[in-house]
C-alpha cells in the first residue's frame, strides 16, 4: 500500500503535507482513490472559505458514487487545484500529487493530532 | 446467505475486486470501470452473469400459464429460440421483477431473472402455477457469461469456431442450442452479442478461451453505465413493486391487444391508464459540471420529479440519468436537479442515449 512516510493522514482517508509557508495540502489517500474507482468529477472550495475541523468542504465524485472530503484542520481555504478540476482522472493516476485544496490552519499545532503514516496503515486496511 | 458463481475463481485470478451484490460476491471492476465500459463500445468485454437465475418451464400448459403470469403476450413468439422482455407483475400492477423468456416450444420455455429476485419470482411463480399443467425448474447448475460489443460475436466464434454454423444465423433476441450451451443474441448494454449458457462445471474453461480470443472481462460497474447509455432500466432502482410499467418507460412490454387475455395486474394497469395523468419516465443529459444520482430532485415547470438512475456517461463524457417526472414533460425541456446545495440544469431528451456505440442525444 502506497502510504509516503512524510504525510500526515485522517481516518476519512485524506493525506495532509505541511508546506513551507505555514500553510497545508490536503488529497486523497491512494487507498481512497482506489476504493471510490474511475473518478470523474471534483467539487473544491472557494478560496476564502473557513473551515472547521471535521467539516465537509469537497466533493469527489467517481463514476460509482459520491464521496464527501472533510477538512483534517479549521483554517481558511487558501487555494484549489483547478488543474485536477479540469482532469480528475489525475487523482486516480496519482493521489499524492493531485491534491485538492489548500489551509492556512487556524492552530498549526493541531497537525500533531492527525495520524502518521503507521496508524494510517491500520486504519486502510481494517 | 453470500454466494459465488462458478466464475469466482476467475474473477480473484483476473485481480477483479469484489463487492457484495445481492448477496452475490461478484466482480464490480478488474481495475478501470471506464477502460471496461470502453471495451464492450469500442470491441468486445464480457460478463458474469451467472447469479442470474434460468428457470426451465415445460409442461402442457406452458404458453397459457405465461400468457396470464406475464404482462408481455408469449403468443408472440412463434420461432424457435425467440425472446421476449416482460414484466412479472403483481395484482396492483406493481412490478415483481423483469425478465426475458425464451421460446423453445409451447410446452417449453426459459426464464431469465434477476439475481436480487431470483427467490421471490419463483415463489411467486409457484403459487400461480398451481393451477395449470406446469413445472418449473431452477438452473443453478448452469453460468451465464455475457459477451458483448461490434467485436463479440467475431471474437466468439475465435474462441468457439464450431459453433458459428448454429449462431450466426441468429436474429437480435434469437436463441439456439448447441451441444448442451444455450447460446442467445441479446444482451444488456445497446451493443450485439451473445448471451451463453453452459453448463456450471465448464464455466472457468469457457471464459478462459473467451479471454484467450481478446475479450476483456468487465464488472458490474461497466455493466451498470452501459445499460444506463442505452436506457434500459435496472429492476429496483427504475421501478420496483410501488411502481408499475406504465410510469415506469415499460409500455411497449404491456400487450392489452388481445382483450381475451387475462394477465396478472391487467385491470390494474387498465385503471391507471384510463385514468390518465400518468408521469414521464424520460432521460436527463446534465448541462452543467456534477454527476447525476439516484433519487435527487428534479425541478421542472410541471412540479418536482426524481432520478432513478444516474451516473457518468463514459462515451457521452457527461452525466446522464433516468428520471421519472410529472406528466407533460417532455424531450427537449429544461430542467433542473437538485444536486447538493445547488440546482443544476438539465436537459429533457428520450432515455436511449447511446447505441451501437453511437450517441443519440
Amino acid at each position: 500500500m502506497n502510504i509516503p512516510a512524510d504525510l500526515k493522514y485522517t481516518q476519512s482517508h485524506e493525506w495532509v503535507k505541511q508546506e513551507a509557508d505555514g500553510t497545508v495540502t490536503i488529497g486523497i489517500t491512494d487507498h481512497a482513490q482506489e476504493a471510490l474507482g474511475d473518478i470523474v468529477f471534483l467539487e473544491l472550495p472557494e478560496p476564502g472559505l473557513m473551515v472547521k475541523v471535521g467539516e465537509e468542504c469537497a466533493v469527489v465524485e467517481s463514476v460509482k458514487a459520491a464521496s464527501d472530503i472533510y477538512a483534517p484542520l479549521a483554517g481558511e481555504v487558501v487555494a484549489r487545484n483547478e488543474d485536477a478540476m479540469g482532469a480528475p482522472e489525475s487523482v486516480n493516476q496519482d493521489a499524492y500529487a493531485a491534491w485538492l485544496f489548500r489551509l492556512k490552519p487556524a492552530n498549526p499545532a493541531d497537525l500533531s493530532l492527525l495520524l502518521d503514516a503507521a496508524a494510517y496503515e491500520k486504519v486502510a486496511t481494517e | 446467505m453470500i454466494q459465488r458463481t462458478p466464475l469466482y475463481d476467475s474473477h480473484l485470478a483476473a485481480h477483479g475486486r469484489i463487492v457484495n451484490f445481492a448477496d452475490w460476491e461478484m466482480p464490480i471492476n478488474y481495475g478501470s470501470q471506464i477502460e471496461e465500459h470502453h471495451a464492450v463500445r469500442q470491441d468486445a468485454g464480457m460478463f458474469d452473469v451467472s447469479h442470474m437465475l434460468a428457470i426451465d418451464l415445460t409442461g402442457g400448459e406452458s404458453q397459457a400459464f405465461l400468457r396470464h403470469l406475464l404482462a408481455n403476450d408469449v403468443a408472440k413468439l412463434t420461432v424457435p429460440g425467440k425472446a421476449l422482455y416482460s414484466c412479472l407483475l403483481q395484482e396492483d400492477g406493481g412490478v415483481i421483477d423483469d425478465l426475458i423468456v425464451y421460446f423453445f416450444t409451447p410446452t417449453h420455455y426459459r426464464i431469465v431473472v434477476n439475481a436480487g429476485t431470483a427467490e421471490k419470482d419463483l415463489g411467486w411463480m409457484q403459487l400461480q402455477a398451481a393451477d395449470f399443467a406446469v413445472s418449473l425448474k431452477p438452473r443453478r447448475d448452469l453460468a451465464m457469461i455475457a459477451v458483448q460489443g461490434p467485436q463479440a460475436r467475431e471474437r466468439f466464434w475465435t474462441a468457439f469456431p464450431a459453433s458459428r454454423v448454429t449462431s450466426e444465423a441468429l436474429v437480435p433476441f434469437q436463441a439456439a442450442e448447441w451441444n448442451d450451451w444455450l447460446i442467445a443474441r441479446t444482451g444488456y448494454t445497446g451493443e450485439d452479442g451473445f448471451e451463453i449458457a453452459v453448463p456450471a462445471t465448464a464455466a472457468a474453461a469457457v471464459w478462459e478461451k473467451l479471454v484467450a480470443a481478446g475479450i476483456r472481462p468487465c464488472g458490474l460497474g461497466a455493466r451498470d453505465t452501459l445499460r444506463l447509455e442505452a436506457g434500459m432500466n435496472l429492476y429496483g432502482q427504475d421501478m420496483d413493486e410501488t411502481q408499475n410499467p406504465l410510469e415506469s418507460g415499460l409500455t411497449w412490454t404491456v400487450d392489452f391487444k388481445d382483450a381475451s387475455r387475462d394477465f396478472i395486474g391487467k385491470s390494474a394497469l387498465a385503471g391507471r391508464r384510463d385514468a390518465g395523468n400518468l408521469r414521464s419516465f424520460l432521460g436527463l443529459v446534465l448541462l452543467d459540471k456534477g454527476v447525476l444520482r439516484a433519487h435527487q430532485k428534479v425541478v421542472t415547470a410541471q412540479g418536482a420529479g426524481e432520478i432513478t438512475s444516474g451516473s457518468f456517461s463514459p462515451t457521452l463524457n457527461q452525466s446522464i440519468a433516468l428520471a421519472r417526472l410529472p406528466g407533460g414533460v417532455a424531450a427537449g425541456d429544461l430542467v433542473e436537479v437538485a444536486v447538493r446545495d445547488k440546482l443544476l440544469r438539465a436537459k429533457v431528451v428520450k432515455p436511449t442515449f447511446v447505441r451501437h456505440g453511437k450517441s443519440l442525444i
